[in-house]
């Protein structure tokens, strides 16, 4: 194991069904991801991207089947070993976008890079100082995504993360899910167009 | 885990102090409460001084009350929740961590400006530190009482109208013991210190209690 990467784990997802406001939205989905392991979850609106997404973060209780994380010490915990960015990017507008990824790392733990640099990888380096609430769509959710850099941690679920983002942003990211993968990180990303990961597998939930 | 508790306490007090925070309203609300009583009543100054107590104390909590449907509503809306769910510390912890942030920018402030306001309800003088003295104690229970009901909204829409139904009854004894400790203060046959006690008791409880019961609704929430 080389320093700064993650201790190999793996996912494993087992007959989840999901119902939401007592309609079944889908059932006997199984699925395993390890680490260095990419999975793009596909399927119409409203198929449970997010839904599926809610219930591996720990906010969102399965309906039925089980949830498990092998190899990652005594509690193994989804919650606490991945993160998430979601449609709901977790940013406070009255702060600016450094106190909003030093409050993400304080209450993550497993810090990695510093708030600044994280904001210079994703290219708002500019921005540090703004509030949130002057930034655009793209430039909210490239602090969302600096999050992912300022605390260690194996699992990212992404939901959607390319929406919004603009060319250049997209192939950032991209290149940041390639350097998780490398250092056996994994990522299961809910996308409707392509994620740029050779190795990605299909997961599609619905027809 | 320490870091993460003084996190959350310090990014909600900075929230509370910037501009649109919430911070204020309670603060100006008690004001308003409190300056408008006098010109209802009427120019009678005993029977001004004789329910001043109980005008504050219920202005007090109004105001607490007022702001509260925010307290876990705006971190669930952006996705906060999440993180702080996502943390290695206990919800408890974080619920705690809220709770004290809250009541350091609406309790607090408001026992802090009481003997200002006492003026204006005629409060004699040998009874506004005692008064303050209720509020300061009294206040984090109303906070965490709260608190609980604000987590079991937290994942409604429309939930702003539910915690004030929800909360205010039991915030009755609350509001009991605290205006029988100030009015103890003024005279009576009462010693000020037994309604006082009794009133950091269900303030220690309700803080224990609260802490839990908003971190059970959270994690029910969805």
């Amino acid at each position: 194991m080389t320093p700064g990467s993650f201790s190999p784990t793996r996912l494993l997802a087992e007959n989840l069904a999901c119902r939401r406001g007592g309609r079944l939205i889908f059932e006997r989905l199984s699925f395993s991801l390890a680490s260095g392991e990419a999975i793009a979850l596909t399927g119409r609106n409203g198929a449970g991207k997010s839904s599926l997404i809610a219930m591996l973060c720990g906010r969102l209780r399965p309906d039925g089947g089980s949830i498990l994380l092998e190899g990652a010490g005594d509690e193994p915990a989804l919650a606490e070993n991945s993160h998430l960015v979601g449609h709901r990017d977790g940013l406070k507008t009255a702060l600016t976008a450094g106190e909003n990824l030093a409050f993400a790392q304080a209450v993550l733990g497993d810090a990695a890079l510093a708030p600044a640099e994280a904001l210079a990888v994703v290219g708002l380096a500019h921005a540090a100082e703004l509030p949130v609430g002057y930034l655009s769509a793209g430039q909210r959710r490239r602090v969302a995504l600096a999050r992912l850099l300022v605390s260690r941690r194996p699992y990212w679920l992404l939901d959607e993360p390319m929406s919004a983002l603009d060319t250049a942003s997209q192939a950032m990211l991209a290149g940041l899910m390639r350097d998780h993968l490398a250092q056996g990180g994994a990522i299961l990303a809910a996308t409707h167009g392509p994620l740029g990961l050779d190795g990605a597998r299909e997961l599609r939930i619905g027809p | 885990m320490t870091r993460a508790f003084i996190a959350i306490l310090k990014r909600d007090l900075a929230l509370a102090s910037r501009a649109g925070g919430g911070g204020e309203l309670a603060l100006v609300f008690f004001l308003t409460l409190v300056v408008l009583v006098p010109f209802a009543l009427g120019p009678d100054l005993n029977l001004l001084s004789r329910i001043g107590p109980a005008i504050l104390w219920l202005g007090a909590l109004l105001s607490v009350l007022i702001g509260l449907d925010r307290l876990f509503q705006s971190d669930e809306e952006d996705g906060s929740l999440d993180l702080i769910r996502a943390s290695a510390l206990p919800l408890e912890l974080a619920v705690l961590a809220k709770g004290l942030a809250h009541w350091l920018t609406t309790g607090l402030p408001l026992a802090l400006i009481t003997p200002l306001l006492g003026l204006l309800v005629a409060l004699p003088g040998e009874g506004v530190l005692p008064l303050v003295a209720t509020l300061l104690v009294g206040t984090p229970a109303l906070s965490f009482i709260g608190a609980g009901g604000a987590a079991l909204a937290a994942s409604l829409r429309r939930g702003g109208l539910i915690v004030p139904v929800l909360v205010a009854p039991l915030t009755v004894p609350v509001l009991i013991f605290g205006v029988s400790a100030a009015n103890a203060a003024l005279g009576g046959t009462v010693p000020f210190l037994t309604p006082f006690l009794i009133l950091c008791a269900i303030s220690l409880a309700a803080i224990v209690v609260g802490t839990v019961a908003a971190a059970a609704a959270l994690r029910q929430a969805d």
